[in-house]
């Protein structure tokens, strides 16, 4: 065994990167509850990947054939319906997982100097992930995939001068069509997962460079004891790994009980009008995206048409996915982490949660003037969270941050 | 029985549209009542299949409600057909347009795409109205063009209208309530207990996976409660060192 | 760290535990993943057994049937030709039918249930190609001694008219006999063991 070791050392870095990125990373040892939420994401990638294999070898990316072959999968092959409903399931709690990883970033300054480059991989791989969703959500083919990427696919056309070809050129026929979904298909199971896989790797070794940062936002690299070894940190093998593996079983406690207990949680997850074949000519009558896109969705009918265009409301859903790049040249507070911030930067954070969960809300009703009012209010708070931050986060009192990081 | 009828009458009489917020039954689903899903099955076989396929569903998995093949090939299987068949209809699609103005839909998956409540308010819901080219019309699915299948056993229903003033001030007519025109082969409650079989199989055949979803996710639960406990003193055990 | 007071016997079990209770979940995970991949409800349905009706096979016949999507051979024999079987075992690789390519009940000279019908799988046991039926005897091609049988056209393997493979042929074994059972004197299914409940 040990022979067979050295072999592999002398042509491969194994036990180097073993000790790079398990047994000699030293981690901070006050991770909390939100810590757990990275390694879930990449767990929840690996669950999308596995079953997307599995589903593939049954499913048919063809209009006439894909609602039939979903079925197919629900009924004719063994286990096939729990290898639907896990995918379907995975999907929903991706976002579930990596809003809260955001939102760990939001409160602990961890997209902040020297992190800007793995919160840029992060918001590219949320964006990915979002054609990845969008796409895949239109492939089992029923009324709401239909619509939905009908709906999604229209806005392009809203962009001046090339919106109309682009549309066209993206659809590849002059609806969403069987070539729509053949194309999406190859998106989804291959072009977008080996771009993800890419991001993943990238948003690792930047995190592996520079180490991760903590609740506290102490650089423990900067105390480092006799042996060289932060004094703050812990080998993310053995400690991180154990404490990992009980999130995952919590994390798969709640998976395995919507999977099989509650796999369309109430329409959410997965949704009655996708129950219904594809329809080009009859729409269903209240049509929303999937929850995880409805905060943006809220933005874009928030936003009234200028000029007779559509433009400034796609252009504001546009940019309010984009503003996640700008943020760590936006902040401007001396201190990482919410715990030493001062009150105006809680409250402001604490408006922008109320604003994204009151726009996802208002983003699955349908139109009404009172909720037209509110999700404009909304959005205006989302924006100003973004816009105003330099001020208010550098114009707040703040508590002295300690020397070394908080552990109980 | 006047009285009974008036139960099932009391039907919520909003006005009529087609995606109507009329307000539904509960259905009495039971998965696990065998005898249900397998009267449900014969009335699906002998009224809903002349006219609507279930495509996607193949009579063999009736073994799963306690059926076996012979009795599936017996009772339920026309016979030219195999029972690892799929539900197919005879009639074509393009035939049932032209005939019902829409072609009938499959109704694998109807029960997840409208819900098992409002397939049992539909089925209770048809009533005459001549306005309609079938001769009938339907309190949760309003200008339905699929005319009542199963009236030899419920019988016809009549609208009572009375007179409000609508929005406008003018004089509105609005259906109050329903009478029993001319009674079926079966009483009121005999029918929505045959409905209720009816619907009840088509949630099964909805998801005939369900059953199997259940009693598996329990074990997988159990388990995962078992890893819980093991993880947790693992992860105790060696962050017993950092304290 | 202080590894002062490491009770190490304790966290090796918890260590071994955990290990093998996450080997019991890996296992538990894959099961459905390689069910999958087992032949589906619709597969299972297209390869039920088919019934034939042997009225219409005249002696001397062949009628090819679909099962499980190969082709069987449905054959009614001739007294003649039945009569020849017998007489070329030492040219045979397995004239007894030692190897089990044949459900119990047609382990005999005929390969059959009944002597004339032979029901026979038409995939050459070489590579898979499906042999050609030359019931001639002595035909120029195959020489003066060629009882009638099958050639398979991809590497010339010869079975004999109850599917048995010549000496020399590059297929090893006979040819298979799929299950099928008698339902009455002219209906027979194939699919479904003799004795077994259709």
């Amino acid at each position: 065994m040990e022979k067979l070791l050295n072999w592999v050392d002398e042509r491969f870095p194994l036990t180097a990167s073993y000790k790079a990125h398990l047994s000699e990373y030293f981690a901070p040892k006050n991770f909390n509850f939100w810590y757990y939420f990275g390694s879930l994401a990449l767990m929840v990638l690996v669950i999308q990947i596995v079953s997307g294999i599995f589903l593939t070898m049954h499913y048919k990316p063809d209009a006439l054939l894909a609602f039939a072959s979903v079925e197919y999968i629900m009924r004719d092959v063994d286990f096939g319906w729990l290898i639907r409903y896990v995918h379907s399931t995975g999907a929903s709690m991706f976002f579930v997982v990596v809003y809260l990883h955001m939102f760990r970033g939001l409160i602990y300054g961890s997209y902040r100097q020297p992190r800007e480059l793995i919160w840029l991989f992060g918001v590219i791989i949320y964006l990915v992930l979002m054609g990845e969703a969008f796409m895949g959500y239109l492939l089992p083919w029923g009324q709401m995939s239909y619509w939905g990427a009908q709906v999604i696919v229209n806005l392009f056309s809203a962009v001046p001068f090339i919106g109309e070809d682009l549309s066209l050129w993206i659809r590849g026929d002059f609806v969403v069509s069987d070539a729509t979904l053949n194309r999406f298909f190859a998106f989804h199971v291959i072009a977008l997962p080996l771009v993800l896989v890419g991001l993943v790797v990238a948003h690792l070794v930047a995190l592996h460079e520079v180490g991760s940062n903590n609740p506290d936002g102490v650089e423990i690299k900067k105390l480092k004891g006799a042996d060289g070894h932060p004094l703050d940190g812990i080998p993310f093998h053995p400690y991180y790994t154990v404490k990992d593996i009980l999130g995952v079983v919590v994390f798969l406690m709640v998976f395995a009980a919507i999977v099989f207990f509650a796999p369309e949680m109430g329409g959410y997850f997965l949704e009655a009008n996708n129950f219904i074949p594809a329809d080009s000519l009859k729409t269903p009558p209240h049509i929303a995206p999937v929850w995880y896109f409805t905060p943006y969705y809220a933005i874009l009918r928030a936003i009234p048409p200028l000029f007779g265009s559509q433009f400034p409301g796609v252009a504001a859903m546009g940019v309010s996915v984009l503003i996640f790049f700008a943020l760590p040249w936006l902040d401007r507070s001396p201190v990482k982490s919410i715990r030493y911030r001062g009150p105006k930067f809680k409250i402001a954070l604490g408006l922008f949660l109320i604003a994204f969960i009151g726009l996802g809300i208002l983003g699955v009703l349908p139109v009404s003037p009172l909720y037209t009012v509110l999700s404009r209010v909304f959005s205006v708070v989302y924006f100003a969270f973004f816009l105003l931050m330099p001020w208010y986060t550098k114009n707040d009192t703040f508590k002295p941050v300690p020397e070394r990081v908080i552990f109980k | 029985m006047k009285k009974l009828i008036f139960f099932f009458l009391a039907l919520p009489l909003v006005a009529l549209a087609s995606e109507s917020g009329v307000p539904l039954d509960h259905a009495p689903v039971s998965l696990n009542n065998h005898e249900s899903l397998q009267r449900g099955a014969r009335v699906f076989v002998n009224y809903c299949l002349t006219c609507h396929s279930a495509g996607y569903m193949r009579y063999n998995r009736m073994q799963d409600l306690g059926l076996s093949e012979n009795q599936i090939k017996d009772n339920l299987l026309y016979a030219a057909e195999k029972p690892g068949a799929t539900m197919q209809v005879a009639m074509r699609p393009a035939e049932a347009k032209s005939w019902f103005g829409a072609a009938p839909p499959d109704l694998s998956v109807i029960t997840r795409s409208r819900g098992a409540d409002w397939v049992y308010t539909y089925l209770r819901g048809f009533y005459r109205d001549d306005e309609r080219p079938t001769g009938w019309n339907n309190t949760v699915f309003d200008k339905v063009s699929m005319p009542h299948v199963l009236q030899e056993l419920q019988g016809q229903m009549v609208p009572v209208y009375h007179t409000i003033k609508g929005e406008d001030g003018k004089p509105e007519q609005v259906i109050e309530r329903f009478e029993l025109a001319k009674p079926g082969k079966l009483t009121l409650p005999e029918y929505d207990a045959l409905v209720g079989d009816l619907v009840n199989y088509l949630d099964w055949m909805g998801e005939p996976a369900k059953g199997a979803r259940m009693t598996t996710g329990i074990f997988v639960l159990l388990f995962l409660g078992v890893f819980f406990i093991i993880a947790f003193y693992l992860k105790k055990e060696f962050w017993k060192d950092l304290h | 760290m202080s590894d002062k007071s490491v009770d190490n016997s304790k966290r090796r079990f918890l260590v071994t535990l955990a290990s093998a209770t996450g080997g019991v979940a890996a296992l538990g995970v894959a099961t459905p993943f390689v069910m999958s991949m087992m032949p589906s409800a619709r597969a299972k349905a297209a390869g039920a057994p088919v019934e034939v009706d042997l009225s219409k096979v005249e002696p001397g016949m062949l009628l090819a049937v679909e099962w499980r999507g190969k082709p069987v051979w449905v054959v009614n024999r001739s007294k003649e030709m039945l009569d020849l079987l017998t007489k070329h075992d030492a040219r045979l690789t397995d004239p007894m039918c030692e190897v089990p390519q044949q459900p119990d009940y047609c382990k005999n000279v005929t390969r059959s249930i009944k002597p004339e019908y032979l029901i026979v799988v038409g995939i050459c046991t070489h590579l898979g190609c499906s042999p050609n039926f030359r019931k001639e005897v002595g035909p120029a091609d195959l020489g003066s001694d060629w009882p009638g049988g099958w050639l398979c056209p991809c590497h010339g393997s010869r079975f004999d008219l109850s599917a048995r493979v010549f000496n020399g042929s590059p297929a090893p074994t006979n040819l298979v006999i799929p299950p099928h059972k008698y339902l009455s004197d002219t209906k027979v299914l194939i699919g479904v063991d003799q004795g077994a409940a259709a």
